[in-house]
C-alpha cells in the first residue's frame, strides 16, 4: 500500500481535483471513484449483489432507493466498515482496499452518517477533531489550534455554533451541524451525505444545501442518499438507483423525471403520494387551554375534532415535540388543563395519558418508540398487558392475537412474531410502533415526524392508514417539518415558533409560503390572519 | 383496511428448541459435571446428612439473589443487602435484650429489611440517582450503624423456638431453609416470568426511555423491586440470625458480592434486560457444589475467595463467549 505508489500527499490531490473539476465536461470526466460488480451477503441475505458506482469530482450524485435496497451497505463498504465479498473498488482508477475505516478516512472517504457517533460531554471542537487531534511539535494535542479550526469549520458551513460549548447543550439539528464539521475536518474528496437533512428544519436545509454547492465547487465528490425527491432533483447532478440490492439504473438527473425515477426504485409507479380525504370531524374530543412551560412553549390552547387530523409545523426547536411530550405526561407543564371528551382530566405521567386515551407516536423510534430488543409481540402489547393478562397473569395466546390483528393491519412485514423489534427495518419498526398504539383503542394519537428516515414506498402506507385513522374517527396530531406533508395531510395546521403558537391555518390559508413565514417569523403585514 | 394474504407465524422456534440452547442447559450440564466430579474427589460427597448441609453454603444467598435477579434486570443493583440482613440482625439481637418473642423478632427482620429497601429505592427512583453509588454509601451506612450499636460485642440470647429457621428441619433432611428457597424460587419465577410486573421488569432493563413512553410505570416498579430486595435481605437476616444463633455486626460479610456472582452465574446481564429464576437456581448449586466440594478437599477459605473471584469474571466473559458461539 505504501510508498511504491506514485501517490501525491492529499494536500497536492486536493488542489488538483480543484483545479481540474470546474474545466472538464462533467459527462467526460472520469469518475474519481468507481465500484463495480460489487458483492455482500449477510446470513440469510444478500444485500448487494454485482452495484455499480461512480461519483464524479465536483458533482452530486444521488443514491436513491427503497429502505433495504442496499444504500447503507454499500456506504458502510465506501467507509470500510464492511468488506465487501466480491468486486472493485477504485480511487483515480487504480484499485484500493479499505480493511478499516481509519484506511478509507486516509483515502479521503468521509461520511456524515443518519446516526454519527458524537460525544455529549466533549466540547463542539473536541467532538470535532476527536481522533485527529492537531498536535503541538511536542505531540501534545494543540488546543488553540483545535479552537481556531473547529471555528473555521463551522464559519465555512455557516453554522454559528460556539466551539467551546458542551455538545450535550446543542439541540439535533445542531449536533447535526457538528457531525457534518467533522466529516469535513479530515481533508476529504469523497463525501457522504446519509440522509443528511432528516433532522433539519427547511431554513437549516437551505443553509446546508448551500454547503454542499460550496463542497462541489471545491471539487470533491458528493454521494447524497436521500428520500425526498424535492431535493433529489434540486441538489444532484446524477442519480443511481438500487433496488432490493442490484443496481437499477443511473446517469445524469436531467435525463430523469420524478415519476421515471420512482418507477425505477419501486418497480411500479406510486401515482399519489397522499391519500384522497374527504374531511368530515365529528365532535370535540380534545381541548387543551393555556399550556406553559417555565422554558419550552407559553400559552398553547387548541381543540381536536373526532376524525381530524391536525398538523404542527414549525423549526426544529419550536418546542412541538416538547409540548405533545407534555401532553403524553413525560415532561411536566407549570399551567394548563386538558379535556378529553369535555372532561377535565390530569395527566402527570404516560401511563395517565394511556388510559385517557391520548397515545404518542415519537420521533426517536429506536430510544423511545420501541424496545428494540424485545420481540414484536411483547412490544405490541406492552401498554395493554392488562387487557390481554388475567389477574395479572400473561396469557400468551391472547397477546399473540392481539398483535397478530394491529401489525396484519398495517401490512407489517417479518419473519415471526417472536422477531425482535431491532431487526426490522425503520418502516416496520414504525408500524410497530403504531400497532402498539392502536391496539389500546386510543382516541387521541399523537405522531410525532411519523414518515422521518422512512422509505417512499412505506411513507405512502403511513399517510394511507394515517387517513383511515382519522376515517374511523380516531383524533390525529401530526407533528412535521416536511411541508408537503403538512398540506398533503392535515386538515388544519398549528405554526409554532419559539415555544408559541403563531398562526393557525385552515383551507386556503394553508400554503408553502404562509408556513414557511410564520414559521420564521417573517411578517409580510398584507395577510395577517 | 389494508387486507393481506400473508400470515406471520407467531414464532419460527418452539420454546423448547429456545430453552434447548439456553444458558441454562449449559448451566445444568456444568452444575451435573461438577456434582459427578465432587462424588469422585470425596468419599463423604454422596451422604445425605452432607449434602443437605452443603445446601445452607446458598439458601440464605439464594433468597436475596432470586430479589436481586429482577433489580438487576431491571437495570438497577443493591449493593447494600448484605449490609441489611447485619442491620436488621443487630434490631432483632437488640430487642431480644428487650425480651422480644419469636414473632416480634420475624417482624422487626422484615420490617428492618423494607426500610432499608425503601430507603434505597427512594434515594434511586425520588432522586434519580444511581443505584450503584446509592448502595454503595447505604452498604456502609447500614452496616457502620451495626457497628456503632455493636462495636465488638455481639448479641445472643435468641428464643430456642427462634432457631427452627435456621436449623429446623420439615421432613428427614429437608431443612426449613430449603423448603423456603424452593417456594421462593417457584413464587419469583411465576413473578418474572408469568406476570405482567415482570414483562414490565424486561421492558425497562431493555430501554427504560422506552418502557416509559409505552405508559409503564417505571419508577414505580422499580421502587417496589428495592422494596422487594430489602424485604428478601430481612427475610435471609432471619434465617441466618437463627442458624447462627448470635449477632455480630461483620455478619454475611462481603455476601453482596457471592449474590450478586450468584445472579450472573445464572445468566442474567449485568447490563440489564435479561435472565431467568431458573437460571439462578442451577447457578445457586453450582456455586454451593463448589464451595461443598473445595471445603471437603479442605482447601482453605482464601484459597475460595479466589475461586468465588475468578467465577465472577468467568461468568461476566462466559456469556458473551457463548452469544459469539452461537452466532458463528
Amino acid at each position: 500500500m505504501a510508498g511504491a505508489a506514485p501517490t501525491p500527499p492529499g494536500d497536492m490531490m486536493q488542489m488538483h481535483a480543484k483545479d481540474v473539476a470546474p474545466k472538464a465536461d462533467p459527462a467526460e470526466a472520469a469518475p474519481l471513484l468507481a465500484l463495480d460488480g460489487i458483492v455482500k451477503t449477510f446470513p440469510g441475505v444478500r444485500a448487494l449483489s454485482e452495484v455499480e458506482l461512480r461519483l464524479y469530482p465536483g458533482q452530486v450524485t444521488a443514491l436513491v432507493g427503497e429502505n433495504g435496497a442496499g444504500k447503507s451497505t454499500i456506504v458502510k463498504i465506501l467507509t470500510g466498515i464492511y468488506q465487501p465479498d466480491a468486486g472493485e473498488i477504485r480511487l483515480d482508477g487504480r484499485p484500493v482496499h479499505f480493511p478499516t475505516a481509519q484506511d478509507a478516512t486516509r483515502a479521503g472517504i468521509t461520511a456524515i452518517h443518519q446516526e454519527t457517533v458524537l460525544f455529549d460531554e466533549l466540547s463542539v471542537a473536541e467532538n470535532i477533531f476527536v481522533g485527529h487531534a492537531p498536535r503541538t511539535r511536542m505531540g501534545l494535542i494543540d488546543w488553540p489550534e483545535i479552537r481556531r479550526r473547529a471555528r473555521e469549520i463551522l464559519d465555512g458551513i455557516g453554522a454559528r455554533i460556539d466551539p467551546d460549548v458542551k455538545l450535550r447543550e446543542l439541540g439535533i439539528a445542531s449536533k447535526h451541524l457538528v457531525a457534518i464539521a467533522r466529516a469535513l475536518s479530515v481533508d476529504a474528496r469523497v463525501v457522504i451525505m446519509d440522509e443528511p437533512t432528516a433532522a433539519l428544519s427547511q431554513k437549516e436545509i437551505e443553509e446546508l444545501y448551500e454547503l454542499v454547492e460550496t463542497l462541489k465547487a471545491q471539487g470533491k465528490a458528493i454521494l447524497f442518499i436521500s428520500h425526498k425527491f424535492d431535493e433529489i432533483f434540486r441538489i444532484a447532478d446524477r442519480y443511481t438507483v438500487f433496488r432490493d440490492g442490484q443496481f437499477v439504473g443511473g446517469g445524469p438527473i436531467s435525463e430523469v423525471d420524478h415519476d421515471g425515477l420512482v418507477r425505477m426504485m419501486v418497480g411500479r409507479s406510486v401515482d399519489a403520494i397522499f391519500p384522497a380525504r374527504t374531511s368530515a370531524p365529528g365532535d370535540e374530543v380534545l381541548s387543551v387551554e393555556g399550556f406553559c412551560h417555565p422554558t419550552e412553549f407559553d400559552g398553547i390552547s387548541f381543540t381536536l375534532r373526532r376524525g381530524e387530523i391536525l398538523g404542527f409545523y414549525g423549526l426544529v426547536g419550536a418546542g412541538r415535540s416538547e409540548f405533545m411530550q407534555a401532553l403524553f405526561g413525560i415532561t411536566k407543564a407549570s399551567a394548563g388543563t386538558i379535556r378529553i371528551g369535555g372532561m377535565e382530566i390530569r395527566i402527570a405521567s404516560p401511563a395517565d395519558a394511556v388510559r385517557n386515551g391520548i397515545v404518542y407516536v415519537p420521533e426517536d423510534r429506536g430510544k423511545q418508540g420501541a424496545i428494540t430488543a424485545l420481540p414484536i409481540f411483547q412490544n405490541v402489547t406492552l401498554p395493554s398487558l392488562a387487557r390481554t393478562s388475567r389477574k395479572g397473569f400473561l396469557r400468551l395466546a391472547e397477546e399473540f392475537s392481539l398483535a397478530r390483528r394491529y401489525t396484519e393491519r398495517l401490512d407489517l412485514r417479518a419473519a415471526s412474531l417472536d422477531t425482535e423489534v431491532g431487526m426490522l427495518s425503520g418502516g416496520n419498526q414504525q408500524k410497530v410502533v403504531v400497532a402498539k398504539w392502536l391496539a389500546t383503542k386510543p382516541r387521541v394519537i399523537i405522531l410525532d415526524e411519523p414518515t422521518k428516515g422512512i422509505d417512499i414506498g412505506s411513507k405512502a402506507a403511513v399517510h394511507e392508514f394515517m387517513a383511515e385513522l382519522a376515517a374511523e374517527g380516531l383524533a390525529v396530531i401530526m407533528v412535521s417539518s416536511e411541508i408537503p406533508e403538512i398540506l398533503g395531510m392535515s386538515d388544519r395546521v398549528i405554526v409554532m415558533r419559539e415555544g408559541r403558537m403563531v398562526a393557525e391555518l385552515e383551507g386556503d390559508d394553508l400554503s408553502p409560503e404562509t408556513l414557511v413565514r410564520h414559521a420564521a417569523g417573517i411578517a409580510e403585514g398584507d395577510t395577517h390572519a | 383496511m389494508t387486507t393481506t394474504d400473508r400470515h406471520i407465524p407467531d414464532r419460527l422456534q418452539s420454546p423448547l428448541q429456545t430453552r434447548l440452547k439456553s444458558w441454562e442447559t449449559l448451566l445444568l450440564v456444568v452444575a451435573v459435571a461438577i456434582f459427578i466430579a465432587n462424588s469422585f474427589a470425596s468419599p463423604y460427597f454422596l451422604n445425605a446428612w452432607n449434602l443437605s448441609d452443603a445446601t445452607f453454603n446458598f439458601t440464605e444467598k439464594a433468597m436475596i439473589a432470586f430479589a436481586m435477579a429482577l433489580l438487576i434486570i431491571s437495570g438497577e443493583i443493591d449493593l447494600s443487602v448484605a449490609s441489611i440482613i447485619a442491620l436488621a440482625s443487630t434490631a432483632m439481637g437488640a430487642a431480644v435484650q428487650y425480651g422480644a418473642g419469636t414473632p416480634e423478632l420475624i417482624a422487626i427482620g422484615l420490617g428492618v429489611g423494607l426500610l432499608c429497601g425503601a430507603f434505597n429505592g427512594a434515594l434511586v427512583t425520588g432522586m434519580g440517582l444511581p443505584s450503584i453509588v446509592v448502595t454503595i454509601g447505604t452498604m456502609s451506612l447500614f452496616r457502620g450503624i451495626s457497628y456503632i450499636v455493636l462495636g465488638d460485642q455481639a448479641y445472643g440470647g435468641y428464643p430456642s423456638d427462634f432457631a427452627w429457621f435456621g436449623r429446623g428441619y420439615v421432613w428427614w433432611v429437608i431443612s426449613f431453609e430449603l423448603v423456603l428457597f424452593a417456594v421462593l424460587a417457584v413464587i419469583y419465577a411465576v413473578i418474572l416470568h408469568k406476570t405482567n410486573f415482570g414483562r414490565a421488569i424486561y421492558a425497562i432493563g431493555n430501554n427504560p426511555t422506552g418502557a416509559l413512553f409505552s405508559g409503564i410505570r417505571v419508577a414505580r416498579i422499580k421502587f417496589i423491586l428495592f422494596l422487594l430486595t430489602g424485604l428478601m435481605s430481612g427475610v435471609a437476616a432471619i434465617c441466618l440470625t437463627s442458624r447462627l444463633g448470635s449477632t455480630r455486626p461483620s455478619i454475611a460479610f462481603g455476601w453482596e458480592l457471592e449474590i450478586v456472582t450468584m445472579v450472573v452465574l445464572g445468566g442474567v446481564s449485568i447490563l440489564g434486560g435479561s435472565g431467568s429464576i431458573p437460571g439462578v437456581v442451577i447457578a445457586a448449586f453450582v456455586m454451593g457444589l463448589v464451595t461443598f466440594g473445595l471445603g471437603l478437599l479442605n482447601v482453605p477459605g482464601i484459597v475460595m475467595s479466589i475461586f468465588i473471584g475468578l467465577l465472577l469474571i468467568g461468568v461476566i466473559a462466559l456469556p458473551r463467549l457463548w452469544s459469539r458461539m452461537r452466532r458463528a
